[in-house]
């Protein structure tokens, strides 16, 4: 009752926040070209230099050894960690209304779990279930109209807003499964460690699957904050939609107004 | 009696023409894969890492509307700049882009990317969907390409869109993001591009 009610907390918070951001004409920002307020930009340029400081003596060293080991232990640690992320996604999508995909990632969570041995054999894939898209708290705040608030770079976890931030709150409040089952379960299999540890995998699977991408787009940036704010929030835009990124860019701007044939 | 020969001949000459012009039309999908296979061909490793990006450049000036892209990275900016800084803005952006476009594709060997459809939009536009083929070090890269096609003889890229974001739109934000750094003085990204081009 008490996580209901500190969860409730948090959403109202969140709405009033929304409407302090909120101009009136749904383009949140006055200083930058996209609809999400940088409020907080020198102190997310420190931050977001701090990771890059980070990412440099630990984590990029850390994917580089990652990436050496054998591709089958690595798309086996990847695929477990998928399928425990559907711990997440499964409630959400229910959040969201989306009963199928409940009903599927549910399906393809218990054979996953079951005959791909914890995760480790994506079995469900090859029994043609349909593609797998995460989803979580902020994505399902946003499904439900609350605004991003503005853009904030975390330390260690790098950039989200604060409604983003808030739905990762919400897993340690009891939304994630995974997270009771480790810290309160009182089971001899699991307990903080082991969460941590899966939490700190996670992150090095992102960073190897995208250690040339990222280290070119650094490389290539004249403003390398800029982009990867912009990345991240055409992204999450992107996934609350979860709609035909295509068209929705297609739409987007003034693209119009350029001709030149 | 002319009257009607005239009348003839000159609908005999508009559909000659039309059909001329259907005959050499380029269907977005095959000016994608066909852009394609000359990119994996420049970067094949037979080439030192200059000669790709020699060869990257040529293509990308024959197939990338860079003055399109350029101004519509300028975003709202491009309506308050005179001519002579259109101009500097035109010319300093075609030298950013194609460093930054060679630079980066420079990197990959022999990419593999499947056309797998296309969409038209409207005259203008046809988005064409390709894959990335996975590799061991990665996962596949879902690749969809806005093609500007008011001109379809001579089809043109506009954007790459990579797994539903947007290079153009990142583009355009890190400019703005740049030139609102400095007051919103325009001069603070031509000295920028400058500076990434020397």
């Amino acid at each position: 009752m008490k996580k209901i009610i500190i969860t409730s907390l948090i959403s109202l918070m969140l709405a009033t926040n929304v409407n302090a951001d909120t101009d009136g004409e749904n383009n949140l920002s006055k200083k930058n070209s996209g609809k999400v307020k940088d409020c907080f930009e020198s102190v997310n340029r420190a931050t977001f230099s701090l990771n890059q400081g980070l990412d440099k003596v630990i984590f990029e060293p850390v994917a580089k050894g990652y990436r050496k080991l054998p591709s089958p232990i690595r798309s086996g640690t990847s695929n477990a960690l998928e399928n425990i992320s559907s711990l997440i996604t499964i409630p959400n999508n229910i959040l969201q209304g989306e009963f199928i995909k409940a009903g599927i990632n549910t399906g393809r969570f218990a054979v996953n779990t079951t005959v791909g041995i914890l995760g480790i054999f994506d079995v469900a894939t090859k029994m043609d279930f349909p593609e797998y898209e995460r989803e979580d708290y902020g994505q399902t705040f946003g499904a439900w109209g609350i605004g991003e608030g503005c853009y904030v770079v975390l330390p260690v976890i790098g950039p989200s807003t604060v409604r983003d931030a808030f739905g990762s709150f919400v897993n340690v409040l009891g939304g994630d499964p995974y997270y009771n089952a480790s810290v309160h379960g009182n089971n001899q299999y699991l307990d903080k460690d082991i969460y941590m540890t899966t939490k700190t995998v996670s992150g090095i699977d992102f960073r190897a699957k995208n250690l040339e991408s990222i280290n070119n787009l650094e490389k290539n940036s004249m403003d390398f904050y800029a982009s990867v704010r912009s990345l991240y929030l055409q992204d999450r835009q992107q996934k609350i939609r979860n709609s035909d990124p295509t068209i929705d860019i297609m739409y987007e701007g003034d693209w119009e107004e350029v001709e030149t044939q | 009696m002319f009257l009607k020969k005239t009348t003839i001949f000159l609908i005999s000459l508009v559909i000659f023409f039309s059909s001329i012009a259907k005959v050499y039309s380029i269907e977005p999908d095959i000016f994608v894969q066909s852009t394609v296979n000359r990119a994996s061909e420049a970067l094949n490793n037979k080439f030192s890492k200059e000669e790709k990006i020699v060869k990257l450049k040529a293509i990308a000036k024959e197939t990338v509307d860079i003055t399109g892209i350029g101004f519509y990275t300028l975003g709202s900016y491009r309506k308050n700049i005179n001519d002579d800084q259109k101009k500097e803005y035109s010319n300093l952006f075609e030298q950013y882009f194609l460093k930054s476009f060679a630079s980066r594709l420079a990197e990959y060997s022999n990419p593999e990317i499947e056309v797998l459809s296309k969409k038209k939009l409207n005259e203008n536009y046809t988005m064409v969907s390709s894959v990335l083929v996975a590799t061991e070090q990665r996962p596949q890269v879902k690749i969809d390409w806005r093609i500007y096609t008011k001109n379809p003889e001579n089809p043109l890229i506009r954007d790459l869109i990579i797994e539903g974001l947007s290079l153009v739109r990142t583009q355009k934000e890190e400019f703005s993001s740049i030139i609102q750094s400095n007051d919103g003085d325009i001069n603070a990204l031509f000295s920028t591009l400058k500076e990434f081009i020397k």
